[in-house]
């Protein structure tokens, strides 16, 4: 088998996630390449979640609907993952947990776990059974064990490394019984796929962001978004940033901007629903050109919406939020490498030219991990443009690019005066018709001119000639990106757009060299597809949507795309 | 420091003739240069109103926001760099109106910032309609039937917060303000200043000798420290009590970062070493 994928199915609060945390990086050390993600209700308790992990000899970043391997852990397992339960899927589960059903092959994971003291060894005795099933060596998981658990204390150690040999064991009566899971490991001979980095797109903005001198983050918390401030929360004092939970999106949104008024380099965190409250933020911003990075974890609207679940439905908003004119910036990062140097790249872009900066991610992209060979640091290099003021310094001086030299209180002889009202080149209010003609130019056209000359082109995948050319952006990439080398069709084509706003001057150029064009998004109204009409004149009639609030797979997109070419 | 070292050349002052902005204008330029606060090292956050346009016409680092927003902003500024005077500066409709959830948990926050507060128990801008503050009947061209919510008591209800710095004023006492304000400013922690202002154009209740005859200032032996003494005198209305109610001296937000105690610098002027990324990513993340 070239990769296989293993799901695990649970409710709420039995553990899913913590199997998969040490699953990953275990599999990952024994040198195979890993793709996890989860879907998940919106519940504390109960409900019925599943998390996907490939393995795989090959890299692997997008999700399938295919299972292999299933892990019931809930009696609602079965049923909620019916439609991607094949023939081939091998599913297990304790009869004591999820009853007699057909087609399980019985694991006593629970009488197992409580011989070893208590239930909650479950995940413990379940990932040492994944990890024999897959051939980790037991040494490796106990060493990895030892390190998860070693601030829990030695009664709890100990007892977790005997759930590792209790699931070992279970794993030894099956492959007895002549379960054989065969999986290859990495292929690349070239390294060692063990060191890798592993992190998830939620730790890659993160972690991006610090990297770009993110040295404030304020937010209200909201699924998906929230991970970003919590991991900064958690690392506040290494990285010496302020992290705050507001009391609403508002006030998350002008802190950023304070932030950066006095000189720090601020970003929210949110959903769509939370950025809603957020426009007037970013329209303050936009007038008084301070810099400020929103990050919006996409999820499905309007309103409340699907709280947990995925979609691309925000590129609108983010596009028209704010009332009057000014520019912005809108980059969608495809791939984890993309979401640390495209968060990294946002503040440095904020600050030289003093517009807001989103980052639009999505549940999906938040909430999957796999495994990167490296990350190049001196990649968009981290640039600051704050100036030291003189005694005549204006904040809004007239420039021949539209960007003025942006001083903060406290840091020369100047004076920073800043208003959210129109106004002169010193900052202060005025209702001159003249200067309001200039300054509107100096904020919308200008900018906007400078930002198109430093766009970060689409990226064309698959067939550089091509006859037919899909267009996407942000976090479908990877998914088309597999379905393409599924389809093996060398006159197709991929365009993905990891910056979705400015387009790139020459877009039309893309567009006309095709004879069939797709977009494939994940809402409903094509909203990028929207965007490229407005901006082009140009129409693309075949489009790949999907909108139930879960990500795309490859296999439907495979055969979305073949029906599409076939027509 | 003098008071004309505030003064801004060329100045169109928008507000009406005989307007109290006038006066806390003076208040505000006397108070920073007796305090020594160069305008460079003061930043003054307002919100929208007439009272917020107040630091276009002094000599100030100023960040004219928007309706509400000021102490987020304020907050964050003086977060990311302690070494300014931060003040929040709004009206009654700003901050007790539009703002007030951010007045609420900026109380709770205690970020070393003075916030003043115009009170003029009216809305000047828009032209006349109630404020938070405006008193139960008052007719307005809205409340045409007269106000009928129960105006909002800022200082019970940053007293009920526990905040760190309870006070209110009354512009007609120009050295009396001055001196609750240095008060303010020295404060370590966030201080609440209500302060009353007539509106010459939209209140025609509240004038200069309405506050004269009902308010009276708390006498000199009482004890701001005393919270249940505070909370009852800041319910007194028949005649309203001005000075300083509470004083509650506790952590800053600043304090609470956890980022300024062995280092002194702003967050904002430090450099980071793009290594202890690199260096978290290989030891955690690998």
């Amino acid at each position: 088998m070239d990769d296989i994928s293993i799901v695990l199915c649970g409710e709420a609060g039995q553990g899913v996630e913590t199997i998969e945390e040490i699953l990953t990086k275990v599999l990952k050390s024994s040198r195979y390449n890993i793709f996890a993600t989860r879907e998940y209700m919106s519940r504390i308790r109960g409900g019925i979640n599943s998390t996907e992990i490939r393995v795989s000899p090959k890299p692997v970043r997008a999700y399938v609907d295919r299972i292999d391997l299933l892990f019931a852990f809930s009696n609602k397992s079965l049923d909620h993952l019916k439609e991607r339960i094949s023939e081939k899927t091998l599913i297990f589960g304790d009869k004591e947990v999820i009853g007699e059903l057909q087609n399980v092959i019985d694991v006593p994971i629970l009488k197992t776990a409580k011989n070893v003291g208590s239930v909650i060894y479950s995940n413990t005795v379940t990932a040492g059974l994944i990890s024999a099933l897959l051939n980790v060596s037991e040494y490796e998981l106990r060493n990895f064990i030892k390190k998860y658990f070693e601030r829990k204390g030695e009664e709890i150690l100990k007892k977790n490394l005997e759930a590792v040999s209790e699931g070992f064991k279970l794993a030894k009566e099956l492959i007895d019984s002549g379960i054989n899971i065969k999986v290859k490991k990495s292929d690349d001979l070239s390294r060692d796929i063990g060191k890798d980095i592993l992190f998830s797109g939620t730790e890659a903005v993160a972690l991006g962001s610090l990297a770009g001198g993110c040295n404030f983050i304020s937010g209200y918390p909201m699924s998906p978004a929230t991970g970003v401030i919590s991991f900064m929360a958690s690392h506040s004092k290494e990285f010496e940033i302020i992290a705050e939970q507001s009391e609403d999106e508002i006030s998350a949104i002008n802190m950023a901007i304070g932030s950066w008024y006095a000189g720090g380099r601020g970003m929210t965190t949110t959903s769509g629903g939370g950025f809603a409250l957020m426009e007037e933020g970013v329209s303050l911003a936009g007038m008084t050109e301070t810099p400020v990075v929103i990050h919006i974890g996409q999820r499905p609207g309007p309103a409340t919406g699907l709280p947990t679940r995925t979609e691309q439905g925000d590129l609108n908003l983010a596009l028209y939020a704010g009332h009057g004119d000014f520019a912005r910036v809108i980059l969608a990062p495809g791939t984890l490498e993309d979401s640390f140097y495209l968060s990294k790249y946002a503040f440095s872009l904020a600050d030289k030219y003093q517009v807001p900066v989103f980052i639009l991610t999505d549940q999906y992209l938040l909430n999957s991990q796999y495994n990167i060979q490296s990350l190049d640091y001196n990649k968009y290099p981290t640039k600051k443009y704050v100036v030291k003021t003189e005694k005549d310094y204006q904040r809004y001086l007239f420039t021949k690019t539209g960007v003025s030299p942006r001083g903060i209180p406290g840091f020369g002889e100047g004076l920073v005066i800043q208003t959210g009202n129109e106004h002169e080149e010193i900052g202060h209010t005025t209702e001159n018709a003249t200067l309001r003609k200039n300054m509107v130019e100096k904020r919308y056209y200008e900018k906007l001119n400078q930002l198109k000359n430093e766009v970060i082109y689409p990226e064309l995948l698959g067939g550089k000639a091509y006859k037919y050319l899909l267009i996407g952006w942000g976090s479908t990439r990877c998914i088309v990106e597999e379905a393409l080398k599924e389809i093996k069709e060398p006159k197709l084509g991929f365009l993905h757009f990891k910056q979705v706003y400015p387009l790139p001057r020459e877009m039309m150029g893309y567009l006309i060299n095709a004879q069939k064009l797709i977009v494939i998004e994940n809402n409903a109204s094509a909203q990028f597809a929207n965007l490229i009409k407005m901006e082009t004149g140009f129409e693309i009639k075949n489009k790949i949507l999907k909108y139930n609030g879960r990500c795309f797979s490859v296999e439907e997109v495979v055969t979305r795309i073949k029906e599409i070419l076939e027509d | 420091m003098e008071a004309k070292d505030y003064d801004v050349r060329k100045v169109d002052i928008s507000w009406c003739p005989g307007c109290g902005n006038f006066s806390i204008l003076r208040i505000l330029k006397e108070t920073f240069a007796e305090l020594g606060i160069r305008p460079e090292d003061l930043a003054v956050v307002s919100g929208i109103g007439q009272s917020s346009k107040t630091p276009h016409y002094f000599k100030t680092n100023t960040f004219h926001s928007l309706h509400g927003r000021a102490l987020p902003i304020a907050t964050a500024v003086k977060a990311i760099n302690p070494n300014l005077t931060v003040i929040a500066e709004g009206g009654d409709g700003d901050m007790y109106g539009e703002g007030g959830n951010h007045l609420l948990h900026a109380i709770r926050r205690n970020p070393d910032i003075t916030n003043i507060i115009h009170d003029n128990m009216v809305y000047g801008l828009t032209k006349g309609q109630a404020s938070p503050t405006t008193m139960l009947g008052v007719k307005t061209t809205l409340q045409v039937n007269g106000v009928i919510l129960e105006p909002f008591n800022p200082i019970a209800f940053a007293i009920a917060l526990n905040a760190s710095f309870v006070a209110r004023a009354f512009v007609g006492d120009i050295e009396k303000t001055k001196e609750i304000l240095k008060k303010a400013i020295n404060h370590k922690g966030y201080a609440i200043i209500d302060l009353f202002q007539p509106c010459p154009s939209y209140n025609k209740i509240q004038t200069y000798e309405w506050f004269k005859n009902n308010t009276y200032y708390l006498e000199e032996t009482y004890n701001p420290n005393d919270r249940i003494e505070a909370f009852k005198r800041s319910l007194e209305t028949e005649k309203l009590p001005l000075g300083i109610f509470y004083v509650n001296q506790r952590k800053t937000f600043e304090e609470n970062i956890g980022l300024y105690e062995n280092n002194k610098d702003p967050i904002s002027f430090r450099e980071r070493n793009q290594q202890i990324i690199t260096e978290f990513i290989d030891s955690k993340m690998r």
